[in-house]
């Protein structure tokens, strides 16, 4: 079992640090084989970055992400340029406001859907939050490590912020099945 | 998320780590203490990671003007007795070649990390190559010979850079690690060893006593005790070719003595220095020749080739240099012909021609990307027709 993940966002939403997140509870807390390798365009702030992970039950060799089984897009163009590299069963996992396509359902072909993490952060009073109800998201559909691991390499990550951080998990993970849900996408 | 000892050292465990991080924190175990660098990506991590890193552990890490500088630092402080380290990409590799070869000639222990990116000259700062395999050989004027590691993952990033300081003070001399972009900027599971099960060679100081009846340079012997600098020592240290005592000469004795001990040292024990791995050679009638980031396209190349019915192999190079000839000679006896996959137009494929018993080809690839295995599984499909 191998699943190759794009998280993908504009400087300062934290793609990158979701992917370490990620990365540590698969390798750590999950036993699994992970690389992570980084993408960042030539500006200095603002332009997009994308974190590449493979989550793996055997040693990984080419390290590079070619085709995705699961996008996380945290802008609209994030979306449009990586949709087409998603796998044909793959997920699309993209934030509501910050990118503008509707969540669709393609049978059983590709699968778009759209979460409002950006509002859930700021519910929780910090906007930088939205990545980690990205997290929270994705693992409610598309469950690529196991949610204690996860909460557990969070916590490694901000110690000092590790409940508003589970907060913004539970809360992610919530909507996440909300829009599983709207999409009769059954999870696992 | 690093959890840290009171000595400063890094708790053994498994960690998540980037390959650039890893490599200081191997070099901290290995007993680095002193660091001289210019940040230039896909390294600058290094040097980043070293200046908070080093005092932490009572070292040093200092900024200097440039990379000609950086190498004249490490000279002087490994001189002074510290285990020393800097980092670089092409452009900075280029500009120590100076100073690499003053470290030659001084038999100074340092260990160069150089993270390769897409060359020529500035190339491309943030994307991969493997362009300057022939300049850590060849990159310096004069007869010398030197080791590389070339890592494939962080954990052997890790493991590498302790080997290269190991091997730094065994043969005191200037050790390349020719990591690579890929390498070098990848996450992945690091296991920190205990200190008991890591092996670090502690330098061979000369006693300054011995030194009223001792000269400094005794090239009658391989591995030569070093003098320390504010030991008492008389460290006559010099770039031209000098004698036993560290004077300069233009004896013709003297030059032959010395030029074949910075050689000999090395290729005399190259057996023990050479680092290799096998995949699926026993039966191979093709093998892939790979190192660094490509070998990891060239593993999954010989899956799929197999696959297909393909008996391909791999042979991955994990010291590229001192050129392990008898390998090369014994797996291309065995096989009808060697793919030498690496991004760069050409280059360790001509040592690699030049000692096989078959014929070489060349999978090459630089456009700024880790090798595509279909490039690989491509020429193994032409030299081995279905």
């Amino acid at each position: 079992m191998r699943q190759d993940i794009r998280i993908t966002g504009l400087g300062g939403q934290g793609a990158i640090t979701a992917g370490h997140i990620l990365g540590r509870a698969a390798s750590i807390y999950d036993r699994k084989e992970a690389v992570m390798t980084e993408g960042y365009s030539p500006y200095i702030t603002g332009g997009w970055s994308r974190a590449d992970l493979i989550i793996s039950d055997d040693p990984v060799d080419f390290p590079l992400v070619s085709s995705i089984d699961v996008l996380v897009a945290m802008y609209q163009e994030g979306l449009e340029t990586n949709l087409s590299m998603v796998k044909a069963n793959g997920i699309a996992l993209s934030e509501s406001r910050l990118s503008r396509t509707f969540a669709t359902n393609h049978g059983e072909k590709r699968r778009v859907l759209s979460v409002p993490a950006a509002s859930a952060a700021e519910n929780l009073g910090r906007k930088m939050l939205t990545n980690v109800v990205m997290l929270g998201s994705l693992e409610a559909i598309a469950p690529v490590v196991n949610l204690g691991s996860l909460k557990k390499a969070l916590v490694d990550r901000f110690p000092k912020a590790a409940e508003l951080n589970l907060k913004a998990i539970d809360a992610g993970y919530e909507l996440g099945l909300k829009a599983a849900e709207e999409l009769k996408i059954s999870i696992g | 998320m690093n959890q840290y000892a009171e000595d400063g050292t890094l708790v053994p465990g498994d960690y998540f780590m980037m390959g650039n991080f890893a490599c200081v924190e191997a070099a901290i175990m290995a007993g680095c203490r002193f660091y001289a660098g210019y940040p230039i990506t896909p390294s600058s991590e290094i040097f980043e990671s070293a200046s908070t890193r080093l005092p932490q552990v009572g070292g040093y890490a200092v900024e200097m003007e440039d990379e000609i500088a950086s190498v004249a630092a490490l000279i002087g402080a490994s001189y002074a007795g510290a285990k020393v380290m800097t980092a670089t990409s092409g452009p900075g590799f280029s500009l120590m070649m100076e100073n690499i070869g003053l470290a030659y000639m001084m038999e100074a222990p340092l260990v160069i990390v150089n993270v390769q990116r897409a060359g020529p000259s500035t190339g491309i700062a943030t994307l991969v190559g493997q362009g300057d395999m022939m300049q850590a050989k060849w990159g310096t004027h004069g007869d010398v010979e030197t080791i590389v590691y070339c890592p494939n993952s962080v954990q052997e990033f890790f493991d590498l850079t302790i080997q290269a300081f190991n091997s730094a003070e065994k043969f005191r001399t200037p050790v390349f690690v020719m990591a690579d972009q890929v390498v070098a900027m990848m996450w992945e599971r690091l296991r920190i060893p205990g200190c008991g099960e890591i092996e670090v060679k502690q330098r061979d100081v000369l006693d300054p006593k011995v030194l009223s009846s001792q000269v400094p340079f005794d090239y009658s012997e391989d591995f030569l005790p070093m003098p320390i600098a504010g030991t008492g020592c008389r460290v006559n240290i010099d770039s031209l070719t000098h004698d036993s005592r560290g004077y300069p000469s233009i004896e013709h004795s003297v030059s032959e003595t010395l030029t074949r001990h910075l050689v000999g040292k090395i290729t005399g024990h190259a057996r023990e220095i050479w680092k290799w791995e096998e995949f699926l050679l026993e039966d191979a009638e093709v093998a892939v020749v790979s190192y660094g980031c490509s070998s990891r396209s060239a593993l999954r190349a010989v899956k799929i080739a197999r696959s297909k019915g393909i008996k391909a192999g791999l042979l991955r190079l994990i010291t590229p240099w001192p050129f392990p000839d008898e390998i090369i000679e014994r797996v291309s006896s065995k096989v009808s012909t060697l793919v030498v996959a690496e991004i760069n137009y050409g280059q360790l494929i001509h040592p690699i021609r030049e000692h096989s018993r078959c014929p070489v080809v060349g999978a090459n690839w630089a456009p700024g990307t880790l090798i595509d295995p279909s490039a690989i599984l491509d020429a193994l499909q032409v030299v081995v027709p279905s």
